[in-house]
Parts: C-alpha cells; structure tokens; sequence
C-alpha cells in the first residue's frame, strides 16, 4: 500500500478563513486557528496555508498569525502568501513552518528559489504555479493572484521551477478553483511528465474519486481546499472535513 | 512538541548549556555537509562525542540529524560523527519505478526489533517523511526500523543510548508524540 499525501489547502485573508471561486469572491469559512485544531484532530497529513491577498497587496507575511498556526499544528505546515526574499522565508522557517511556497517572487527572481534550497533544502521550498485556460482552451501561466500574465507554458515553467531547485511544484488551477468539478487532469498529466520532482495538483477536487484520478496522471500528491470547508461540496454549508484513514486507504492507497 | 508531550526542552548553541543538558535531540533540517561544518566550526564535535560516546547521555537523532550520526554522507561528500558504522546515500532512482524524490509524505514503517521508543513491534503507526538521502548500514544490529519507497531501506537506527530516525515524530501526529514521551522517560 501507497500511501499519497492529502493535502487540505487553506486561504486567509486578513487573519481570516476564506474561499474564493476562480481567485475571486471569497467567502467567510472561519477562524484558522480553529480550523487547524480540527485538522489536527483529524490527523490530516499536511496543510498548506495561502495568503491570498499578501502578493497583490504587497503586504508582509502575518508573521504572528503564522506563528500561532504553525505552534498548533502536530503536521506539516507550508505557507504561501507574499514571500519575497530570503529573510522573510528565514522568519518563517523560524517560526517552525516546514516549507514555504513561493509563486509570484518565483517568476520575477527565480534565483531565490536556489537561494532557499541552498540554505533549507530542496523538501522546504515549493513552487506555486497559476494557471488559468484561455478562451481557446490554451493554459496560461499567471501570477500576483491572476492578475499578471507569463509567456512560458506551465510545462516550460515548471521545468525552470525543477532546475532552479524546488523540491516540489503546487500546479494550481485558476480555471478549476472552487468550481468543485474535478482536476484540470491533462495539465496534470502534462506537467507532471515535463518534471522529476513531485508536483500537486490544487483546483476542482471534489473527493477521493478525483484524488485517485489525479495519482493515475502522475501526481505524487494531492491539494484540496473546497472540498474540505464545505459539507458535501455544497457552498451553503461550511463544515471542515477530512477522510478518515480507513476511506483513504480503500479509495485511494490500495488503488495506486 | 516537548512540552505538549511532558519535558523540558531549550533550543541551544551554547556549549555549556549542551554540556549540561540530560538529554540531547539532533534535529535537522538541511544540507549534510553545511549541518557537519556547523558542528565542527562551533567545536562541538568533541562535546557531543564526549556526551553521547563517554557519558552515555541518551540521544535521538531526528532526519539529517540522524544521517550525522553516520560515518560518511553523499550530501557534500561529508564525514558524518561516526557513531554508526553507515554511509548516507542518495535514493537509488533506478531501482524506484518513477517514484520521484524527494521521498515526501506518510509510511508504515517496519520495525527490526523491540526499542523502548518502538515497544510494539505490530503497532500501526506512520510517520512523516521528507528526504531524498537515507541511511545504510554495515551491520544488520543496527537497523531499528525499515521503511518501503520505491524499495526497502532503513529508517531508524539504534545502539546503547543512541537512537536516530529518518521521520520527523514532531510532524506525526499522536503517533510521533509517543516517541517523544518514550524519548523523555527513556533511561538506556
């Protein structure tokens, strides 16, 4: 039996729980600190907290609220969101964070991804690529929360992203976000082929059906985050869940 | 974690706190031939050999800080602490079916024999890996633990009051909190 990380994906937005729908609309799900208490509880494998305003805004990471998650949770934790340089991945490396995921800074100076893995490891640092589907159905590379546009193809960057020392490639779906109707799985398989190191696919998953299909394409891990903040997939309804290892292992562990 | 699991810890670089502590934890995150020219620039190669291999202080060695322990390291072709007669070596991608490496996430893992840390030999418990080098040792009486990822390798290692392993129990939930309660009530 294989076991494959699940991986639950959680935005914040000034200090708070949020959802969004193709990178727009958020929604209010809660407080983080509650929701990793949860997590914890549910023995989920890893988390991953995105900040998704911090790039746009140019703000500073939260550092306190990033502290406080990071003193809570007995699994792995990355977090994304605004990290720009060294020294702001240094402070939160310090304050316990596993891996840090880095996006937009990675399209505009790839050089600091060496710089991380170089100092942290290769497993510490993780590379966020934004894709979106034109309207001719072509992928398109975004970054600074959509809004900026990239020439390369997701392939082509997630090459870049492996030569320049990531240890893994978050390939995050804009056109699937929140849209809870499973993986973008061509882009999946596509990228996934273009590169050696793990990539995890994050946009459209509604549940182990999906998680399984994405494996099959070549992922090494899946990324969530609707689908863990609403009950059964249904908006009007929040409610943090996670399979539990009983589900996972007959949906998903013993079928890879 | 420490805390959360009963004992008192202190994240240090000072060798008179190192020299008087009880019990030693080698974390590790990192580079294995930057963490050994770490040691060996602060001098503290000599004090923990003087800890571990004189005084018989309990150690645990956690992911790189496990690998040191090791005599050699492929990682910057480095020379480990020695404690163990092992080399570190580079997961062996031809040998993985297209398992990619790093090696990160959950496994099972398989104990070689009863440890204070590992009482329950049939325990299900996983823990949380994330490496791309692991251990290999020279004699089979070291091996504490194995695990499977693209192949079997070995995972923890033990002898007397040392004992090192390539997951992180700080990361793996109630089942990683265990160890560190064994880890504070072990007397070797």
């Amino acid at each position: 039996m294989r076991r494959i990380r699940v991986i639950p994906v959680l935005g914040i937005d000034r200090g708070k729980l949020v959802k969004t729908i193709a990178f727009k609309n958020p929604n209010y799900i809660g407080d983080p600190l509650n929701a990793i208490k949860i997590f914890n509880d549910k023995e989920v494998d890893e988390l991953v907290i995105a900040d998704i305003r911090a790039s746009k805004n140019g703000t500073e990471p939260d550092y306190s609220l990033i502290g406080d998650m990071a003193g809570e949770c007995f699994m792995p934790l990355a977090y994304g969101g605004g990290i720009r340089t060294a020294d702001q991945a240094k402070r939160i490396f310090d304050l316990g964070v596993e891996k840090v995921v880095i996006g937009s800074a990675f399209l505009q100076q790839p050089e600091l991804i060496g710089q991380l893995a170089a100092r942290y490891g290769a497993q510490s640092v993780v590379v966020c690529i934004d894709v979106d589907k034109g309207l001719l159905g072509k992928w398109k590379v975004r970054s600074v929360s959509g809004s900026q546009k990239h020439d390369a193809t997701p392939e082509e960057m997630a090459r870049r992203a492996a030569e320049a020392g990531a240890g893994e490639i978050v390939i995050h779906a804009i056109h699937k976000d929140g849209s809870m109707s499973g993986y973008d799985l061509p882009l999946i398989k596509s990228v996934s082929a273009a590169v050696g190191i793990p990539v995890v696919p994050l946009g459209g998953a509604r549940g182990t059906a999906d998680f399984l299909e994405a494996v099959q394409a070549g992922a090494s891990a899946v990324a969530a985050s609707s689908t863990f903040v609403y009950n059964r997939n249904d908006i009007r309804s929040i409610l943090i869940n996670y399979p539990s290892q009983k589900t996972l292992s007959a949906e998903l562990f013993s079928k890879v | 974690m420490i805390r959360k699991a009963g004992g008192k810890s202190t994240i240090s670089g000072d060798p008179e706190v190192i020299a008087a502590a009880e019990k030693l934890i080698l974390p590790g995150v990192g580079h294995f031939g930057a963490g050994m020219d770490n040691i060996r620039s602060k001098g503290f190669e000599d004090l923990l050999n003087d800890k571990v291999l004189k005084q018989g202080v309990p150690v645990l060695g956690i992911c790189l800080g496990m690998q040191l322990m090791a005599r050699h390291s492929e990682e910057g072709d480095a020379r480990g602490l020695g404690w163990f007669d092992a080399d570190v070596v580079h997961f062996d991608t031809a040998r993985m079916d297209g398992l990619k490496v790093p090696h990160m996430g959950w496994n099972d893992v398989k104990l070689a024999h009863p440890h204070a840390l590992f009482p329950d030999v049939h325990a299900e418990e996983r823990f949380y890996f994330v490496h791309s080098y692991h251990i290999r040792c020279d004699r089979p009486q070291d091996i504490q633990a194995e695990v499977h990822y693209g192949y079997d390798f070995t995972c923890a290692v033990s002898r007397d009051n040392i004992i090192g392993v390539q997951f992180h129990p700080e990361k793996s939930h109630r089942f990683g909190m265990e160890v560190m309660e064994r880890f504070i009530s072990w007397k070797p």
